[in-house]
């Protein structure tokens, strides 16, 4: 099954949002845009953060490293770290072609009632994009 | 406050390719044209372009020229044969690096012989300032900036002297390492020198600001089949941190001196005095407080500038200078400074950024290129 990127949220900070019901729960699974993987160019470290990790929207969860430079990873949700996508800081240049479906970074059991309309839809956020160049 | 950024004879160009453009020593330039890592393998396997007209060109004419440069460098100029180049460093009384620079002793085709000093161009304004009051000394010698109305463009890699040596009448692949002339393509004069700062061979060409579009081109399309790229800023980094090259304002400043860098090949002491020849004799008879040595940091994450390093039981004892990715090697590599007592251990640690990493020192340069 593939993610269809047109369905997804999106964070100014451009981090992806997949929500879903798993056993009542609300799980969202996060990963970067292709933008932003193209943008950084040439990925080679990613720093994933700890499964249980407590998370508020804007926290810093991880790292992502280009050749050049080192960017943080900001939660675009709150709620609590239940999964981690461990094989992807070892296949990072796989990322570059998949962005939505290898390159989840992680999945966080959303905080009750937390509210998702801060996010873009991909039609706002893609016109973000076209203004950043 | 807003400053305005110089731009390179070849602005236009790097635009035209789409280059990402950033701020660099008080120019516009092009950090990388499409990806950091393709640019860098095709220095390695074919040869890369380098847009390196930033870098600050100094010109000095007249007789005693040579005596100036003596006086001012780590390294002895005045032996320094006609077609000769030279890497030496400038410091002040204390040792304390201004500059690492090339010297050429360069003849024009009207038999009028000078002296070229290549100064980094975030350095050129301090140097350019620092010589002149020397000159007083010097009456018959001047110092000319010839920076804005030439350019420099490098060409570096594998394929570089083969291909480059087809745009000239005069076999500019017999121009051994560490040499210099000025010559002439297509009948305007180019200072060809088989230098630079990759860790591959190749040549740094020097040309008048309106030819570098022309030989920029030139090169390109003659280098088309075998691979020849654009290479950037960002590029012209990693090829330099692998062959362990020192960067100003990284592995040197003023409060660091040649021998702590690793450098003492390009000083000279004998039967001669320059400007801080006594602090740097002092260092050497004393041995340097600290050192620069090359580590790898275990796993993938890079170590980068700034990092600390830790002995292996945990105590600070130096900071990277300079550290990334090398996409040669295919892990990370630093350069650092340690306290000197600890620079012959084989084990360290790396704070990055609060979480520890171990790192095994290695020899430097961490690439040698293969020998032909």
């Amino acid at each position: 099954m593939s993610r269809d990127q047109t369905k997804l949220l999106y964070a100014e900070t451009h981090e992806w949002v997949d929500v879903a019901e798993e056993g009542g729960d609300k799980i969202a699974t996060i990963g970067i845009s292709a933008f932003a993987i193209e943008q950084l160019n040439d990925l080679v470290y990613m720093d994933l953060p700890e499964i249980g990790k407590e998370l508020a929207v804007g926290d810093e969860f991880g790292e992502v490293e280009s050749v050049k430079a080192v960017s943080p990873l900001y939660s675009p949700v709150s709620g609590e770290v239940v999964e981690v996508h461990s094989e992807l800081p070892d296949d990072l240049e796989k990322i570059n072609a998949d962005p939505y479906d290898f390159g989840w970074i992680m999945k966080v059991k959303l905080n009750d009632g937390e509210s998702l309309d801060r996010l873009m839809d991909h039609a706002v956020y893609e016109k973000q994009c076209a203004e950043a160049g | 406050m807003t400053t305005s950024l110089a731009k390179t004879p070849l602005d236009a160009w790097h635009r035209q390719a789409g280059a990402k453009m950033v701020p660099f020593a008080g120019y516009e330039m092009p950090i990388q044209y499409s990806s950091i890592v393709d640019e860098h393998n095709a220095c390695r396997t074919s040869a890369g372009l380098f847009d390196v007209s930033h870098m600050g060109r100094l010109r000095f004419d007249g007789d005693g020229s040579e005596h100036l440069l003596d006086h001012l460098l780590t390294r002895r100029i005045s032996d320094l044969g006609v077609g000769k180049v030279r890497y030496g460093l400038i410091c002040n009384a204390d040792g304390g690096v201004l500059d690492d620079v090339l010297v050429s002793h360069l003849k024009t085709p009207s038999e009028r012989y000078y002296h070229l000093m290549v100064v980094n161009a975030s350095n050129r304004e301090k140097i350019y300032k620092w010589i002149e009051p020397h000159l007083a000394d010097f009456p018959t010698v001047t110092m000319t900036d010839r920076t804005d109305v030439t350019a420099m463009i490098a060409v570096q890699g594998p394929k570089a002297i083969e291909i480059c040596n087809r745009l000239f009448n005069v076999d500019i692949s017999k121009l051994k390492y560490y040499t210099a002339r000025v010559t002439e393509q297509m009948g305007k004069p180019v200072i060809v020198s088989r230098t630079g700062y990759t860790g591959e061979d190749g040549f740094e060409l020097i040309v008048r600001a309106e030819e570098a579009n022309r030989v920029w081109e030139n090169i390109m399309m003659a280098g088309r089949d075998v691979g020849f790229k654009a290479v950037g800023l960002g590029a012209r980094d990693t090829l330099r941190m692998e062959a362990a090259m020192p960067l100003y304002g990284h592995e040197l400043d003023e409060q660091s001196d040649p021998i702590s860098a690793g450098l003492k090949f390009a000083c000279n002491f004998k039967d001669r005095s320059f400007i801080g020849d006594e602090a740097l004799r002092q260092i050497v008879a004393t041995g340097p407080k600290r050192i620069r040595i090359g580590l790898v940091p275990d796993g993938k994450r890079p170590a980068r500038e700034g990092c600390e390093v830790l002995s292996s039981d945990g105590v600070k004892i130096g900071v990277i200078t300079s550290g990334g990715p090398s996409p040669t090697l295919g892990h990370p590599i630093a350069m650092a400074y340690v306290d000197a007592q600890h620079a012959a251990d084989q084990s360290f640690q790396i704070d990055i950024r609060g979480k520890t990493a171990s790192a095994k020192q290695v020899k430097l340069p961490f690439y040698k290129r293969p020998q032909t």
